[in-house]
């Protein structure tokens, strides 16, 4: 192991192929056309948040989809799957939240609603819950500074200066 | 808010239905500089010469002159030329580029389209953070409508010229927000910086002739391209031209996006603009430019918000994030906070920032927790001078300069943490304290 980087990343099997529905394949043929007809990887990045869009994280098969989909080696597609943090390896929960604790989150108080959530959940950060409906993460900036402590649930934000209460609301209030 | 709000970027950002055409091109006179200048067939090269002229200078960060940098791209080359945006905004403290786009997109998509004319490039990408996959479609939308309206596509206001604009979502990496590895990034790679030069605008995407711009920065083309050069200069100093957009965070009454002259107190903006300190806070730290600055003193709140005040007075103006740090925030606490946040993001290609950064937050840890000695204060700030300009990209810089700041500046509070083992102040822990109450009672239950 050394000293501050992952050495050898585990990518989880499935055990079975995974397709593309056709919808999703002429999405794969969109993408490709935004970029010059001899740079296919650039199709990589927005291809695989297709993917796990679909298929909630980025198993080694889905890695091996997005490589076939693109027409690039999958050593190459998993190299920036495991290089950007928003790619998720494992699965998670139905609900990915994360909450900013950079700065000037920290400074208005980002560690008291973090645990605050994880008390309230029961999990600790990276963790998912037991009926798969939450995943706690701590994240770094995610600039929304000025309206600090914020969290993010998915691809929806929730800037308001959280406290736990607000935090209480929120969490209680997702279907 | 609004009395002073009234400028370039701001003056009608609160507008209804901005983000639709129809409203952009009433409140901002929108898509006019596009008509006068393609309509118009004003020269790609005068273009540039008017931008040059502005004095605008790079927004992102560095203050690199914006006409210069679209200069460099080489007159006769035969390859294909692109614009890229850098919408990456991931410098702790900032998030301008967040409500320009998110409010006013259309402003980004002219601006896009004068700077791609004036380097002649038929392709421009917008690169944005994955965590705005929410402004995507907003993004798109405009896109879509200046296309419907026959400013996107072929032939764009008769002039020949053609342009298609993509988005191209990030994926969580701070130093995608570096241009050469924002580059890689677009071009399907890991995030890596290049070597330099070849600068992107020799040698940028796809080995082609590039320029990468700020949100913020080529948001400001349209206005010069509509108003001139002489009105940018307006606002502003002689070398720090026109208005900037500071973002306010930290214990302030009215935190949020400022636009200011350049050029204006830091006190003014903290006081007048933002309203002061909360009741009960005083200021301790002023970080200017984003969490990778140097930190300033309450002594220095008259020093002007421009590229060359705030580098005499020992920091840097970068992003426009300004953190105001009141005293009971722990500057070794806060020094933690950020090497963590550069240990994260660090991209791991070279060693002085991999190992560097992984060394001062172990020894910060140590320090942090009452477990480090008087000489480890001495030993943080040796490895840090050992990444500052000698690591691969200026994300090694990033790293060093807040905590060779803190530890400068505010040595007092590193010794109290050897000789007391506790910190001197810490409002944040203060608070965490009941919950650490609450888990030990739960375990010993």
């Amino acid at each position: 192991m050394g000293l501050s980087t992952k050495v050898g990343i585990d990518l989880v099997r499935l055990g079975k192929d995974l397709e593309f529905a056709p919808a999703d394949q002429a999405r794969v043929k969109e993408i490709l056309a935004r970029y010059p007809a001899d740079q296919r990887a650039s199709a990589i990045m927005p291809v695989l948040w297709l993917a796990q869009e679909r298929f909630n994280f980025l198993s080694q098969e889905a890695i091996d989809l997005t490589a076939r989909s693109i027409g690039v080696p999958a050593s190459e597609v998993a190299g920036v799957a495991t290089f950007y943090t928003m790619f998720h390896l494992d699965p998670v929960g139905k609900y990915v939240i994360q909450v900013c604790c950079t700065m000037s989150c920290s400074i208005m108080g980002a560690e008291r609603v973090f645990a605050h959530i994880e008390k309230k959940l029961g999990i600790k950060a990276g963790e998912t819950t037991p009926d798969g409906r939450f995943t706690i993460k701590k994240v770094e900036c995610l600039a929304a500074c000025g309206y600090a402590p914020m969290l993010q649930i998915n691809e929806r934000k929730f800037d308001e200066r959280l406290d736990e209460a607000a935090v209480d609301r929120l969490l209680d209030s997702l279907p | 808010m609004s009395l002073k709000r009234e400028l370039i970027f701001f003056a009608k950002i609160d507008e209804p239905g901005l983000t639709g055409i129809d409203v952009y091109k009433r409140a901002y006179s929108g898509y006019q500089a596009v008509e006068k200048t393609l309509g118009g067939k004003v020269a790609p090269g005068d273009v540039i010469d008017i931008v040059k002229a502005s004095g605008l200078r790079g927004r992102g960060g560095a203050g690199f002159s914006a006409g210069m940098k679209w200069s460099f791209v080489p007159k006769d080359s035969p390859k294909p030329r692109y614009l890229v945006v850098n919408a990456d905004e991931s410098e702790p403290g900032t998030f301008k580029d967040r409500e320009l786009m998110t409010k006013n997109p259309h402003q980004l998509i002219e601006g896009i389209i004068l700077a791609s004319y004036a380097i002649k490039a038929n392709v421009a990408y917008i690169y944005i953070r994955g965590e705005f996959a929410w402004l995507v479609p907003v993004l798109e939308s405009a896109i879509a409508e200046a296309k419907a309206a026959g400013y996107l596509g072929k032939n764009i206001q008769g002039s020949g010229f053609d342009l298609e604009c993509h988005v191209h979502l990030g994926a969580g990496a701070y130093i995608c927000g570096e241009e050469t590895a924002l580059l890689n990034s677009l071009e399907g790679k890991r995030g890596n910086p290049r070597l330099k030069p070849p600068f992107p605008a020799v040698e940028g995407l796809y080995a082609c002739p590039t320029v990468v711009n700020n949100v913020e920065t080529i948001c400001a083309v349209g206005p010069i391209m509509l108003n001139g050069a002489d009105w940018y200069r307006q606002w502003g100093t002689e070398k720090s031209t026109g208005t900037k957009l500071f973002s306010v965070s930290g214990p302030v009454k009215r935190p949020g996006n400022y636009e200011i002259p350049m050029g204006l107190p830091i006190r003014t903006l903290l006081e007048e603009y933002c309203g002061g300190m909360l009741d009960g806070y005083t200021l301790k730290a002023i970080v200017p430019g984003g969490s990778s600055v140097p930190a300033m003193l309450p002594s220095q709140l008259d020093t002007p918000l421009d590229y060359e005040s705030i580098a005499a007075a020992g920091s840097m103006l970068g992003s426009g994030g300004c953190v105001f740090i009141d005293d009971q925030v722990c500057m070794v606490d806060l020094a933690l906070n950020v090497t963590k946040f550069y240990r994260h993001e660090s991209c791991g290609k070279c060693t002085p920032c991999r190992e560097g950064t992984h060394w001062i937050e172990n020894i910060l840890t140590q320090l942090e927790h009452g477990e480090g000695t008087m000489e480890q204060i001495d030993q943080v700030y040796g490895i840090c001078d050992m990444i500052l300009g000698k690591s691969f990209c200026a994300l090694g810089d990033a790293a060093a300069m807040p905590v060779m700041s803190y530890i400068k500046l505010f040595r007092d509070e590193f010794e109290f943490h050897v000789r007391e083992k506790r910190c001197r102040v810490n409002r944040r822990r203060a608070e965490l304290a009941p919950y650490r109450e609450a888990a030990t009672a739960a375990s010993q239950v």
